[in-house]
Order: C-alpha cells, then structure tokens, then sequence
C-alpha cells in the first residue's frame, strides 16, 4: 500500500501522547464507537415500527392504549391473530391478491422476455425507439388514466371489437396492473439479455437452431436469474398496489391485500374505532411472507434494482 | 419499483449479410408485438382517451349524452383553490421527502459502504420497509401517531414533548407525519441505491488521493460526489416523480380530508367518489403536466452538472 514511505528514509517524529492512543487497539475501538452508534440508531430506526407491530398484535384490544402504555404486554393474547383471520375478507384479500399479482406476474414475465429477447439481441430500426417508450412508461403516473381506465373497464367497443364489462371483477385488476410490471419487466429484462455472452448463441445458430430454438433452449434457461429477479419485483409492486384496486374494486368478496388492511372496522361498526390490535396483526401476517421472500432472494432483488441505476 | 436508467448502448453491431439482416428486423418487430399491443392498449389509447375526456362534461354513468365543452374544465381548474392547496400540498411533501430522503439515504450508504460486522444484516434490514406495501407501513405508522400512541408517550417520557399530541388530526402536524412515513418507508431503498453507485467506484482512486495527502473530507467532495453522481441523479429523478404522484399514505391517513389532499387524492376523489370523469381527466392532465415540468427541470439541471 505505502510504496512511498518504504522507500523515502525514515523520519523520526515527535509522536504525541493523544495519536499513541489512537493508534492503540482499546483506541481505535473507541474510535469507531460513534459509528457503531450510527449503526444501531440506522438499526432501531429501521425496525422499530415493526418491533411495535408485534407488540400491539400481542397486546389485547383493551390493553393498546392504556395509560401508562405497556411497552411489553402484561397479558400477551393471540386473539387478535384469530379476529383477523376471522375476517372473511382478509382471508380471500391473501388469496385474491395472490391470484393477481402471480398472474400479472407471470403474464408480464411471458410477454416481456419476448420482447427483451429482440431488443437485447437484435438491432434494428426503431430499437431506442421502443426502448424510450418502454422508459417512459416505467415512469408514466398511472393516476393521469385513472378516468379513462374506469371508463374503460366498464365496458366499451373499439370499432367491432366489444370490450366486456369487468368492473369490480379481479380481471380489471390484472389488466391494468401489467402498466406497471410490463414496462419494467422489459426494461430489466433487456439489460440482463444483453449481458448474457453471444458466443452460445453463434454456435446454435451455425448448428441450425431457429430464433426460436435459441430463444427457448439457450437463453431462457441462461436468463433464470433475471426472470426470478424481475417476477420478484413485479410480484411486490402488484402485491402492494393501491390505488387501481381502491377504486376498481368494491365487492369486499375481491379486495386484494392493501385494501383488506385499511376495512376492519371495530365491534361498535364505527370507522372511528380502529381495531388496532387486529390491524396490526394482519399487518404482521401480511409482513413476515414479505420479509422471508426478501431474505432469502436478497441478492436477485438488489440485482434488479439497481439494473442499469449505476451505468448512468 | 421503477428504478431503470437511461437505455444502455446497443449491442455490437455484426457484420451480417443484407437479407439476414433484413429478417432479423422483421423478427424482431414479431417479437415485440405482444409488448406493444398491451403497452398501445393499457396506457397509451387511455392517455388518448383521458385527453379526449379532458374536453368535455363525461360523468360516471350519467343517463345525459357526453357533449364536448372545449376549455371549460381547464378555465374552472385555474380557479380551483382546492385543486391549487392540492399541489402545494404536493409539493411541499415532495421537497421534504426527497430532501430527507437522499441527506439520510447518502448517509447510511456511507456506512453500509466501510465495512463492519453485520454489514450483511444491515442490508438485508434496509430491504425490509421497501417490500411492505406501503399502506401497511401507512397503518403502522398511523397506529403509532395517535394522540394516546407510542411516539407521544415516548415523547412525553423524555421529556421532548409537554403532552401528548394527535399528530394526524393536527393540520399543524398533518403534513409532518405523511413525511415521517414516506422518509421511514423510502430512505433505505435510496440508500440501496446509492450504495450501488459507491461500490463501482474504484478503490484505487481513494488509496492514491491518500498517498497525495488528501483528507477524508477532500475525497468525499473530489471523488466520492462527482463519480457518484449519476446514481444520485438517477436516485433524485425517481423519487422525485413517486413523490409527485404520491396517493397511498395520503389517503390511509387523511381520506378526502380537505387542506390534506395530494395531487392525486384530489384528482381520484373527484373521478371515483364524485363521478366527474371529464374535469378529473382535466386535473390527470394537469398533473401530468406538473410531473412533465421537474423531467425537464431534472433534465436541464443534469446538463449544465456534466458539462
């Protein structure tokens, strides 16, 4: 490392008392105390809400806001765990959102690696053309067709083609879902396709392979580490999407997730009487799947955020 | 989620024969059709369509035929004050978070950036509030800043707070606590970010900058700012266009509570409670128009940087 100072003639300094301390093991670890503080307040701050999740899923409805507040529940229950899965809705709220955010998933996934296939594989004219569009869908706020989507999704006719009412059904949720996860998808999709190495490729299509054959034989099973990458992604935003479903769905037999967790309403039936402590243990039952399926693929899921977020 | 960069450069070009190429074209065309047709479908006929809506009186399921009023919704827009306390609303919260957002983000890269025991942990932790859906972490946090909650008992416990306080009720607090939330939910996924940015810049450049006498604070300002740059730039445009566009937190905490509405809160009310497709459309294009306008601020602002 220090080339230079081996080379150059030792000097011989006065070295103070302070800077000998420092340089001591007992001083460099009190040296890095203030970061490990950093480190821990990052840490509290991060997890705290959730800490305090699971203390009020703990703590019966009577208890939460007692005053003193217990921090640790002096009587734990699990009834709160039991109202919400009670709840009819909340159990077909995990099911329905399931159903949507895996089909628009795989649909997305279907449709896209297609699509990263000509555009990470071939050029062509019209290549960055399509490659803005797709951009510039990623960052389209769905809110700008809101009206028209509504409008939309209860029924309308281009031409001879007639569009089926599917209002308040789980299909209007997956058609307008794939707005965002397409696009993405694409995106994210493209860039791994065109890391992959085109020398396997060459060597199938001098061995005769179709486009197709290549597609499917050599390249998919090489993109598996996107297509998991990019599924898991599409999957979260799908899982988590509020606003479509909010105002698409009204029939609590179709809520999906995010909607299911703001309708539990209190045993007096007012909306001003949050059942925190069921509200709070749905959310940990929402959590701790999340969370898993984020431990475990880690490294997929911060391969695809930040595709491409570095090359500038 | 949407966090994707300008398009890389294209591929090589080969040397191929005309008529190869010719065909590669056109498979490739082929192959985009699904993708095209569902992109033309789901957002690009409804955008037309949304403009189209922009012009006349269309409401929800109105038994009246659909009539074409030109600029009318617009005029009554421009003097629309809950529509304008809508995007300063907006904005304000934009500001703030953004703001808090990459200060905090840049910090915490920082740290995950020097290694230490429990780096893998830390960052699996980060990973944590960008997974949850944000109306959960909404109904966390919504739970915590009740008058009677833990963050006003805390608060009184130490003595910062004289007694407890209904932060959402307050409109004092109410746009603090909006805040409070989007920092919490979003700060580690631009830390995330960040930090991929730092790690691609070369180790070297520190150790030679070391040899050279530069101090920790030189090579933050000299190396580590400028050669991160683009990711921060990436990092700001993004969450600058998710907070603009910012519906899910707004409405668990306030509904259509008046003086508290984002952008897009007014403009769902107004299509979905009240039915009027027609002006909503107006109020879609408008903040269309507004997200429009910081692209080109953002973009305009990356120019005069990099030159």
């Amino acid at each position: 490392m220090s080339t230079a100072s081996e080379a150059a003639e030792p000097v011989v300094r006065p070295v103070s008392r302070s800077r000998v301390f420092w340089h001591s093991p007992l001083g460099r670890n009190v040296k890095r105390v203030p970061f490990y503080l950093l480190v821990i307040i990052v840490f509290v701050y991060a997890l705290f809400p959730f800490a305090w999740a699971l203390r009020c899923a703990f703590t019966p409805e009577g208890d939460l806001f007692s005053s003193p507040l217990q921090y640790i529940p002096s009587n734990p229950t699990l009834d709160n765990f039991k109202s919400a899965f009670q709840a009819e809705f909340f159990r077909k709220a995990l099911l329905n959102s399931a159903l949507v955010a895996g089909g628009v998933t795989l649909l997305s996934l279907a449709i896209g690696s297609l699509a990263a296939f000509a555009l990470g594989r071939f050029r062509f004219r019209g290549r960055s053309l399509v490659m803005y569009l797709m951009l510039s869908m990623t960052m389209f706020p769905s809110i700008a067709i809101l009206g028209a989507l509504y409008t939309m999704i209860s029924g309308f006719g281009i031409g001879f083609i007639e569009f089926p009412k599917i209002y308040d059904t789980l299909w209007a949720l997956l058609f307008t879902y794939l707005i965002f996860t397409l696009p993405f998808t694409i995106w994210v999709l493209t860039s791994f396709m065109e890391a992959l190495p085109g020398d396997l490729e060459e060597a199938a299509y001098v061995d005769g392979a179709t486009p197709f054959q290549v597609f499917y034989k050599v390249l998919l099973p090489l993109l598996l580490p996107g297509l998991v990458t990019t599924g898991l992604l599409a999957f979260i935003a799908a899982w988590n999407e509020y606003l479509f479903a909010l105002s698409f769905i009204q029939d609590p037999d179709k809520y999906t997730v995010p909607i299911a967790i703001t309708s539990f309403v209190g045993e007096s039936g007012s909306a001003f009487q949050q059942p925190w402590g069921t509200i709070m243990a749905a959310t940990i039952i929402i959590t701790v799947p999340l969370v898993a399926l984020v431990l475990v693929f880690q490294r997929f899921i911060l391969a695809g955020l930040t595709a491409g977020a570095v090359k500038g | 989620m949407s966090t994707v960069a300008p398009p890389v450069p294209a591929p090589p070009r080969r040397r191929k024969s005309t008529k190869l190429k010719r065909r590669q074209t056109r498979l490739a065309w082929f192959l985009l059709v699904p993708s095209l047709a569902v992109v033309a479908f789901v957002a690009l006929y409804p955008l037309g369509k949304t403009i189209f809506q922009s012009f006349t009186d269309e409401e929800f399921l109105a038994l009246n035929p659909v009539s074409w009023i030109g600029l009318e919704n617009y005029k009554d827009l421009w003097n629309d004050t809950i529509f304008r306390d809508s995007i300063w609303t907006t904005l304000k919260f934009t500001v703030i978070t953004v703001s808090f957002e990459f200060v905090l983000g840049l910090v915490i890269a920082l740290i995950v950036n020097s290694s230490f025991k429990g780096r893998g942990v830390m960052r699996a932790v980060m990973l944590v509030p960008w997974a949850i859906p944000t109306v959960v972490a909404a109904q966390m946090w919504k739970s915590m800043l009740q008058s009677n909650g833990v963050i006003s008992d805390a608060g009184v416990r130490l003595g910062i707070l004289a007694q407890p306080h209904a932060w959402i009720a307050d409109p004092s607090t109410a746009l603090a606590a909006v805040c409070a939330v989007d920092i919490w939910k979003t700060t580690p996924f631009v830390a995330l970010l960040l930090l991929a940015g730092l790690q691609v810049i070369p180790n070297d450049l520190y150790e030679a900058s070391e040899v050279d006498g530069a101090n920790p604070l030189q090579q933050f300002w000299k190396i580590t700012l400028p050669l991160l740059w683009p990711a921060i730039f990436v990092t700001l445009i993004f969450r600058t266009l998710d907070a603009l566009r910012v519906f899910d937190v707004f409405y668990v905490f306030f509904g259509n509570r008046l003086g508290t509405q984002s952008m897009a809160i007014y403009a769902q009310s107004t299509i979905v409670s009240d039915g009027y497709v027609g002006y909503g459309a107006a109020i879609s294009m408008a903040i269309f128009l507004v997200i429009a306008l910081f692209v080109v601020i953002y973009l305009s602002f990356q120019r005069v940087v990099t030159r």
